[in-house]
C-alpha cells in the first residue's frame, strides 16, 4: 500500500506529464541523486569511483544517445563507438592543442561528434533496415582508419594521445572523487535535457518514425530533419561521453578504446537494458559494467581464480546468453521488467 | 601492368572466397528473412573445432565430424533461437543473431582456446606461374573449391524441389505453410546449409589467416558484399564478392600507399554507400514495397 | 477547395489513374467509390503527397502540392487516415494523438530539452486541444494504452482522432468503416457528420458501404480501372448506367 496510485489525483496536465508522476518515484530519485551528488564520494573507495562508477556513467551516456537514435528514432546504428571516439580525439586536440577550457572542449568534441554523425546519417535518407544497419558499419571503418592515419589528428603512429592534466576555472580535477563530480555533473545535465527531448515533440516524432515511417511524413515530420536530428544528437552524446572517459578513465584518446567491440557492446546495452528507455540506457550501462564483477566474485566464491581469458569468453556467453534471452522474454529489456515490478507494486498486497 | 593484372586476379581468386562467405548469408535470408550476423563467429567455431578435431582424428575424420558438429549446432540454433522469435520484426531477429555471435565467440574460444593456431590442410601456398602471372597455388584452390560449392548451391536452390520448397519458405511463410511445405524443416535444413558453409569458408580461411579471433571478422568483410550484391540475390552474393575481391585488392595497392595504406578495412564499405544511394537495394536485390 | 486536374500515375506497367480529374467544394462531404483496384487509395495518396504523380496537378487552395515538399502539404492542412490502419504502434493513444499536433508546435530543440517554460506551457496548451478530442471521440478510457494492443475498431477511432486533432480543413478518409459492425460504422457515420457541421471540416472518404455513402455524402464521385466513370450527387449516381455496370448492379435500383 505504500506505493500506489489511487488518491493521487494529477489535477493539472502538468502533473500527469511530469518525470515522476508518483510521488514516492519522485523521492526515489531525489534520494539516489542525494546518495550520487553527496553520499558517493565520501562513502566509497576510490577504486569504486574510479573503476566502476565513473565507466558506469559514462558508458550509460553514450547508450542513452544510442538508444535516442535506435531505440526512439528506430534507425539502427552498428559503429556507434566511432563517434565516441570522434569526440575523445577532438576534445584533447581542443584541450591539449589549443588550450579551449576543459568544459568547452568536452562540450566541442560532442559537437564535431554531432557533426560527423549527421554525415553518416545521411544514407538512412535513401536506405532502409538491414542495408541501413550495415552502411553504419561504414562509419566504424572509415572513422577509425581517418583518426588513425590523418597525422594532424593522431600525432603519433599509434595514434594515441594523451590526456594532459585537466583543470576547470583553475581548479585542478586530479583526485577520483573531482573527477567523478565532473561526470557525474554532465551525466545528469545531459540526462535530464534528454529526457526532455523524448517526451516532447522530438520524441514523439522519432517514435512516429520509427513505427511508420511513412505514416509520419505524410502528417508532416520532416524525416529528413528528424532522421538528421536523431544522428546528430546521438552522436553528440556519444562524442561527451567519449570525451569524459578519455580524461578521466584511460587517460589517453586511444582507437583501440572505441573499436567495434565496444559499438556492439554499447547496443547490448541497450538491448538488455531497455530501448526507448531512458532509464534502459542507465540499467544497461550498469549491466555491462558490473558483469565482469560479478562473474568474478560469483567464481571465487566457489574457489576458482579464473585467468582472464576464461574470464572474456564466460563474459561474451552470458553477454549473448542474455541479448537472446531478453529479446525472446522480454524485447523491452530491464526497463520494461522493473516497469511491470513496479506495478506489481502498485497493488500490493492486492493481487489485482 | 603485369602486376595489375595479378593484383586483379589475386583480389578475384580471394572474392570467389568472399561470395562463399556472402552465399552464407544469403541463404538464410532467402529462405528465413533473417540476417545471420553470427556467420562469422560460426565460420570461426568451425574452423576451431576442425583444429581440435585434427588434434585426435585424422584429416577426413576431423572434417567429418566438425561438418556433423556444425550441422546439429545450425539445427539447435534454428529451433532454440530462432523459433521463438519468428513472429518478431526483422530487428529482432537480426539482434539476436548479433547476441548469438557473442555466445559462439565464448563458447568456441572458451573450450578450444584464444591463442592463434595454424591449420594445415595440405595445400601449399607457393605460387606458380601462369602464361606469365604469378599466381596463389593456395588462392586457385581456394578459388576452386569455393566456386564449386558456390555453383552447387545454385543449382541446389534452383533446380531441386527443396529448394524450391525453401523459396517459397523466405518468400511467404504462411503460404508455403498452407501448401503444406514444412516450415521447421525448412528452416532447419537452412540452417544446416549455412553451417556447412561456414565450416568450408572457415577451412579456407583459416589455412590462409591462422585460425583466431579476426576469422570471425571476415563475415564483416561479406557484408559490404551483401550489400552490394543486394542481400537476397545468389547471383549478387557471386558478382559482388568478385567485384569487392578485386576492387579492394586493386584500391590497396594502387590508391593506399599515397593515403598511408590500410584501406581494404573500408575501401568495400564506401564503395558499397556510393552504389546504395543509387540503388538503395543492392545491385540485384529485391525492393520491398510498403503498401499504404 | 481542391482541384484535381489530369492525374496520371502507373506502378510499374498498371495504369493506376488515366487523366482523373474532380473538384472538391468547400464543406462538403465527397465520396470517391469504385470496385477494388480502381484507383481510389491512389488518388488520395497523390493528393496526400504519398505519390508523385507522372503528369497532372493538384491545387489546394490555389497552390499546386506536387511540386511541394511532400511533408510540407500537411502544414497546408490536409489531414487523412489510412485503409490498412497506420497508427504508431508502439505509442499511446495519447502520444499518437499528439503527434497529430506536432506541426502546430513551435518550440525549437533547445526549449523542448530544457522543457520547464515554453516548451511546457505550449505542451500543455496542446494536451488540452488532444483531450477535447479524446472527449470528442469518447476514448477517454484507453488514453494511455499503447496502440498496437488495441482492437480493430478503436485503432480505426483513434487514426481519426490523429487526423482530427491536426484541426485540417481537409479531411481524407481512406475505409474507415472497413471491418466494422454495424454500430461502429453508425458511430464513425456520426463522427463523420459532426465533423463536418460543428468543426467545418470538409471530408473526402473512400468508402465502400453504398447505405453510409448514400446517407451522409453531399456528392460522389466514381472511379473505374483508372478512370472517372461518374460524378454527381448520390441520387444522380444511383441512377447513372455506367456506375451501376460497372460497380453498383441492378439490385442498387431497386
Amino acid at each position: 500500500m505504500i506505493y500506489r496510485e489511487c488518491g493521487m489525483f494529477k489535477a493539472t496536465y502538468g502533473a500527469d506529464m511530469a518525470i515522476f508522476p508518483i510521488p514516492l518515484d519522485r523521492w526515489g530519485i531525489i534520494f539516489i541523486l542525494i546518495v550520487a551528488f553527496i553520499g558517493m564520494p565520501f562513502l566509497a573507495s576510490d577504486y569504486w569511483l574510479s573503476s566502476i562508477l565513473i565507466p558506469f556513467l559514462v558508458f550509460s551516456l553514450a547508450a542513452l544517445g544510442l538508444n535516442f537514435l535506435t531505440g526512439y528514432a528506430g534507425q539502427l546504428s552498428l559503429g556507434h563507438a566511432a563517434f565516441m571516439a570522434v569526440g575523445a580525439y577532438t576534445s584533447l586536440i581542443l584541450y591539449g592543442r589549443y588550450d579551449v577550457p576543459l568544459l568547452l572542449s568536452l562540450l566541442g568534441g560532442g559537437l564535431v561528434a554531432a557533426a560527423v554523425g549527421a554525415v553518416f546519417g545521411i544514407p538512412s535518407l535513401r536506405i532502409k533496415g538491414f542495408y541501413l544497419a550495415v552502411s553504419s558499419l561504414a562509419a566504424q571503418f572509415i572513422i577509425e582508419w581517418v583518426l588513425t592515419h590523418w597525422k594532424w589528428v593522431s600525432g603519433g603512429v599509434f595514434g594515441t594521445v594523451d590526456t594532459p592534466p585537466m583543470e576547470v576555472f583553475g581548479w585542478p580535477i586530479d583526485t577520483a572523487a573531482k573527477k567523478y563530480y565532473l561526470v557525474l555533473c554532465f551525466v545528469v545535465l545531459l540526462t535530464i535535457f534528454g529526457k526532455n527531448l523524448v517526451r516532447g515533440q522530438l520524441g514523439r516524432a522519432w517514435m512516429a518514425i520509427r513505427d511508420m515511417d511513412v505514416a509520419a511524413e505524410i502528417i508532416g515530420i520532416s524525416l529528413f530533419r528528424h532522421k538528421l536530428l536523431a544522428f546528430a544528437v546521438s552522436s553528440f552524446y556519444a562524442g561527451v561521453a567519449g570525451g569524459l572517459i578519455a580524461f578521466t578513465y584511460y587517460g589517453a584518446a586511444n582507437i583501440e578504446a572505441f573499436n567495434l567491440m565496444v559499438s556492439f557492446h554499447l547496443l547490448g546495452m541497450i538491448i538488455i537494458g531497455g530501448m526507448g528507455s531512458v532509464l534502459g540506457s542507465f540499467f544497461g550501462g550498469g549491466f555491462i559494467t558490473l558483469l565482469p564483477i560479478f562473474i568474478n566474485q560469483f567464481s571465487r566464491s566457489f574457489g576458482a581464480v579464473l585467468k582472464s581469458d576464461l574470464l572474456a569468453c564466460i563474459e561474451l556467453i552470458i553477454f549473448g546468453g542474455l541479448i537472446i534471452f531478453f529479446l525472446i522474454v522480454e524485447p523491452y529489456g530491464l526497463a520494461r521488467l522493473w516497469q511491470t515490478l513496479k506495478d506489481k507494486l502498485r497493488l500490493w498486497p492486492f493481487p489485482y | 601492368m603485369i602486376f595489375a593484372i595479378e593484383v586483379a586476379i589475386g583480389g578475384l581468386l580471394v572474392g570467389v572466397m568472399y561470395s562463399l562467405v556472402a552465399l552464407g548469408f544469403v541463404l538464410i535470408y532467402k529462405s528465413s528473412g533473417v540476417f545471420n550476423f553470427a556467420q562469422g563467429d560460426m565460420t570461426l567455431f568451425a574452423a576451431l573445432a576442425l583444429v581440435g578435431f585434427l588434434t585426435i582424428f585424422p584429416l577426413w575424420l576431423a572434417i567429418l565430424a566438425a561438418l556433423v558438429l556444425m550441422i546439429a549446432l545450425a539445427i539447435a540454433i534454428e529451433a532454440i533461437v530462432l523459433r521463438p522469435l519468428v513472429a518478431r520484426p526483422p530487428l529482432a531477429l537480426f539482434m539476436a543473431t548479433i547476441g548469438l555471435g557473442f555466445l559462439l565467440q565464448g563458447i568456441g574460444q572458451g573450450i578450444w582456446g584464444t591463442d592463434p593456431k595454424g591449420l594445415n590442410i595440405g595445400i601449399s601456398d607457393i605460387p606458380f606461374e601462369v602464361k606469365g602471372l604469378m599466381v596463389s597455388q593456395f588462392d586457385l584452390v581456394g578459388a576452386a573449391l569455393s566456386g564449386a560449392l558456390v555453383f552447387g548451391l545454385v543449382w541446389f536452390f534452383q533446380k531441386s524441389r527443396t529448394g524450391r520448397a525453401l523459396r517459397a519458405v523466405s518468400d511467404d511463410h504462411e503460404a508455403a505453410l498452407s501448401v503444406g511445405i514444412a516450415l521447421n524443416k525448412a528452416w532447419a535444413i537452412t540452417w544446416a546449409i549455412s553451417g556447412v558453409v561456414a565450416l568450408v569458408a572457415g577451412i579456407m580461411w583459416g589455412s590462409r589467416l591462422g585460425v583466431q579471433f579476426s576469422l570471425s571478422l571476415i563475415a564483416l568483410k561479406a557484408l559490404p558484399v551483401l550489400i552490394l550484391g543486394g542481400i537476397d540475390s545468389i547471383p549478387g552474393a557471386i558478382i559482388a564478392g568478385l567485384v569487392v575481391g578485386a576492387s579492394e585488392n586493386l584500391a590497396e595497392v594502387f590508391v593506399g600507399p599515397y593515403v598511408g595504406g590500410g584501406i581494404q578495412t573500408f575501401f568495400p564499405y564506401l564503395l558499397a554507400l556510393l552504389v546504395l544511394w543509387f540503388k538503395p537495394y543492392g545491385m540485384f536485390g529485391r525492393e520491398i514495397i510498403e503498401r499504404v | 477547395m481542391l482541384q484535381v486536374e489530369d492525374i496520371h500515375i502507373s506502378f510499374g506497367v498498371l495504369k493506376a489513374l488515366n487523366g482523373v480529374s474532380l473538384e472538391i467544394h468547400k464543406g462538403e462531404i465527397l465520396a470517391i467509390i469504385g470496385p477494388n483496384g480502381a484507383g481510389k487509395t491512389s488518388l488520395v495518396n497523390v493528393i496526400n503527397g504519398v505519390y508523385s504523380p507522372a503528369q497532372g496537378h493538384i491545387f489546394f487552395e490555389d497552390k499546386d502540392l506536387t511540386i511541394m515538399p511532400h511533408h510540407n502539404i500537411a502544414a497546408l492542412g490536409i489531414a487523412r487516415t489510412f485503409q490498412n490502419v497506420a497508427l504508431f504502434k508502439g505509442m499511446t493513444v495519447l502520444d499518437n494523438i499528439m503527434v497529430g499536433r506536432n506541426l502546430k508546435m513551435r518550440s525549437n530543440f533547445f526549449a523542448q530539452g530544457i522543457y520547464w517554460g515554453f516548451a511546457q506551457r505550449e505542451e500543455i496548451r496542446h494536451r488540452e486541444v488532444v483531450e477535447r478530442v479524446i472527449d470528442w471521440l469518447e476514448i477517454e478510457h484507453i488514453r494511455k494504452t499503447p496502440a498496437g494492443m488495441l482492437p480493430y475498431g478503436l485503432q480505426k477511432r483513434v487514426e481519426l482522432g490523429r487526423a482530427l486533432a491536426a484541426e485540417p480543413k481537409l479531411l481524407l478518409l481512406d475505409e474507415p468503416m472497413a471491418g466494422m459492425n454495424l454500430e461502429e460504422k453508425e458511430d464513425i457515420a456520426r463522427f463523420i457528420l459532426d465533423a463536418n457541421e460543428e468543426l467545418e471540416t470538409t471530408i473526402a472518404l473512400i468508402e465502400h458501404d453504398m447505405g453510409v455513402v448514400m446517407d451522409i455524402s453531399d456528392r460522389v464521385v466514381v472511379l473505374d480501372y483508372g478512370d472517372k466513370i461518374g460524378e454527381g450527387t448520390p441520387g444522380e449516381i444511383r441512377n447513372n448506367a455506367k456506375v451501376i455496370k460497372a460497380y453498383l448492379g441492378t439490385a442498387a435500383l431497386k
